[in-house]
């Protein structure tokens, strides 16, 4: 790849994690599993079991129908006070382009806002992602969420 | 604080709601029930399997160690050192030859006897630990610790009966059934709640409210009163089990090739996290069970976890899920457990709301502590009635054993 192509592929991949953490923070979470590959894996992690080898997550989707059902259950379902996200991302840092797509590193914090306008950093950590050309767009084939803490307050339902 | 009795009468169907926020409830609760009378779970012992290996634990405000011994017994030690009173393990595992407190070092081994102090004779011949020190009177405190199904329990209490007899024979055959072989650790949950911990203790005994507050189970047809089940308490009802299994069709095999899918019925896209392979023996697919104080044993179709509730002052608690599988799970079965648990955890689809409930009642109660809430499905007896879950029994069970703790 030339210095070009190289900083092409980069501000795509910027604009892919924008398009994607601004679809969260505005509410529009029935676009978050187009961000994926139709078999596309979006899992939450802790830190503590990543970095054990424990293979447990929060949130375990196989596949974007698995992440529209957890949007559908969110709406139509399950039960939490609302409150919405602010994301913060840092610069992805793209380690390498392979078979599999190309992998790729970004920082991110989540802000969580109460209805009763209670604020506080709700997630930290670092987005792992593989990511793939799928209908001239570039899409998620697998999205780790790695949490820094290994505590949840109260819930989560609204994705990372 | 008030100064009007707390609870004026027998009736553990009315529970007042001080008992959520005052803080001299929460000493006494420190000193009668989690240093009391009572076995608490600490870990598995799959999770310190060899000499040496340590976790650190809690029996309600206090840090436990859970160490391996050399001749393969587990010895659970307050985490405190005799000297200043120092965290002696501020890392939550490891494995170690001795314990020593980093402070000033003094040293301990893998039963709590006290082996080193640091400059006892002094240096030179000056200084030193006075002539009449004891080491043996100052270890650190060693706990009544047993296991049961793998699971490692520990009292302060010297009145506590043996950990069987405190579980007793209904809730031991309930475990017995869960834990058929041994287990791995898939993982850990941990979520911080905005209650106290009594609240979430009652909802984890509280089967009415499954259906009702967790409408995943109705919007996607997953357990309904109409499937069997019941509720069964321990004799003294301190502890409980509820149940549900679903009626022999005559369409099932038995057996590990018995991957049953139940998609049919589910209104979900993917609703492949709802097949259950049928692996205890029955047709149970969700089973609760809850040893007072503060452990939960779950099987949630084949998602299997121990569940430990640490309260953290009145108004805060933390709850701990060790997520297990078996030690011989296929790769297949492994990748079914990590997909049913969706359903359960800090995201859990039908346990989500178990994190935010006990808050919404924090918040209300706060400004009514003569108030009392009323627990009557089922009436005011401990015992449950007949096989219907419609009843608030098993909370019943909950109050009395805190009421006979506390003598309150």
């Amino acid at each position: 790849m030339t210095e070009a192509e190289q900083a092409a592929l980069a501000a795509r991949i910027a604009r892919l994690n924008t398009a994607y953490a601004h679809a969260i923070d505005d509410d529009r979470l029935e676009d978050w599993p187009g961000f994926f590959a139709g078999d596309g894996i979006y899992r939450i992690v802790t830190r503590e079991n990543h970095e054990a080898g424990l293979p447990l997550a929060i949130v375990h989707c196989d596949g974007a129908a698995m992440m529209r059902d957890r949007v559908r259950a969110m709406r139509s379902a399950n039960i939490f006070e609302p409150h919405t996200y602010c994301h913060t991302i840092g610069p992805g840092e793209i380690a390498g382009t392979g078979d599999g797509g190309h992998t790729a590193r970004t920082n991110f914090v989540v802000v969580r806002t109460m209805q009763s306008g209670a604020m506080s950093v709700f997630a930290c950590g670092r987005y792992l992602d593989r990511i793939v050309e799928d209908g001239g767009a570039l899409k998620f084939a697998e999205r780790i969420v790695v949490c820094d803490s290994r505590s949840i307050d109260t819930l989560l339902v609204v994705p990372l | 604080m008030s100064t009007a009795p707390l609870w004026p009468d027998d009736d553990v169907s009315r529970v007042p709601y001080r008992v959520y926020t005052d803080p001299g409830l929460h000493a006494r609760e420190q000193e009668r029930i989690f240093r009391g009378p009572t076995w608490n779970f600490l870990c598995l012992e799959a999770e310190i399997p060899n000499p040496g290996d340590y976790r650190t634990s809690v029996i309600g405000d206090a840090s436990i160690i859970v160490v391996r011994d050399r001749d393969g017994g587990v010895n659970a030690l307050v985490n405190r050192c005799a000297h200043k009173g120092a965290l002696v393990c501020y890392k939550p595992r490891g494995n170690v030859s001795e314990f020593t407190c980093v402070y000033h070092n003094w040293t301990y081994d893998l039963d709590g006897r006290l082996t080193g102090v640091a400059f006892r004779r002094g240096v030179r011949g000056e200084g030193g630990m006075e002539e009449a020190f004891e080491p043996d009177a100052h270890g650190l405190r060693r706990l009544r610790a047993a296991a049961r199904n793998g699971l490692v329990f520990a009292t302060f209490s010297d009145r506590a009966p043996d950990l069987e007899t405190y579980i007793g024979p209904a809730m031991l055959a309930a475990m017995d059934r869960v834990f058929i072989k041994p287990v791995r650790v898939l993982g850990y949950h941990s979520q911080v709640l905005p209650n106290n911990w009594k609240l979430y203790a009652e909802n984890t005994k509280d089967s009415y409210h499954a259906t009702l507050l967790h409408v995943f189970h109705n919007t996607f047809g997953i357990v309904r009163f109409t499937m069997g089940g019941g509720i069964a308490l321990s004799e003294n009802g301190w502890h409980h089990l509820s149940f549900t299994e679903r009626a022999a069709d005559g369409s099932e095999r038995e057996g590990a090739e018995a991957v049953r899918s139940l998609k049919e019925q589910y209104a979900l896209e993917d609703p492949s996290l709802m097949e259950h392979r049928l692996e205890l023996g029955d047709r149970i697919t969700n089973s609760i069970q809850t040893i007072f104080p503060t452990l939960v044993v779950q099987q949630i179709l084949n998602a299997l976890a121990v569940r430990q509730l640490v309260p953290r002052g009145p108004e805060e608690c933390e709850l701990k899920w060790t997520v297990l599988g078996f030690e011989d799970d296929d790769e297949p079965l492994e990748a079914l457990r990590l997909k049913v648990n969706n359903l359960v955890g800090p995201a859990g689809y039908v346990s989500m709301e178990d994190g935010c409930i006990g808050g919404f009642i924090e918040t209300a109660t706060r400004s009514a502590p003569e108030g009392r809430s009323f627990m009557r499905m089922g009436g005011t007896a401990v015992e449950p009635a007949g096989a219907s879950r419609v009843t608030e029994a098993a909370v019943r069970g909950f109050w009395r054993a805190w009421r006979d703790c506390m003598a309150l």
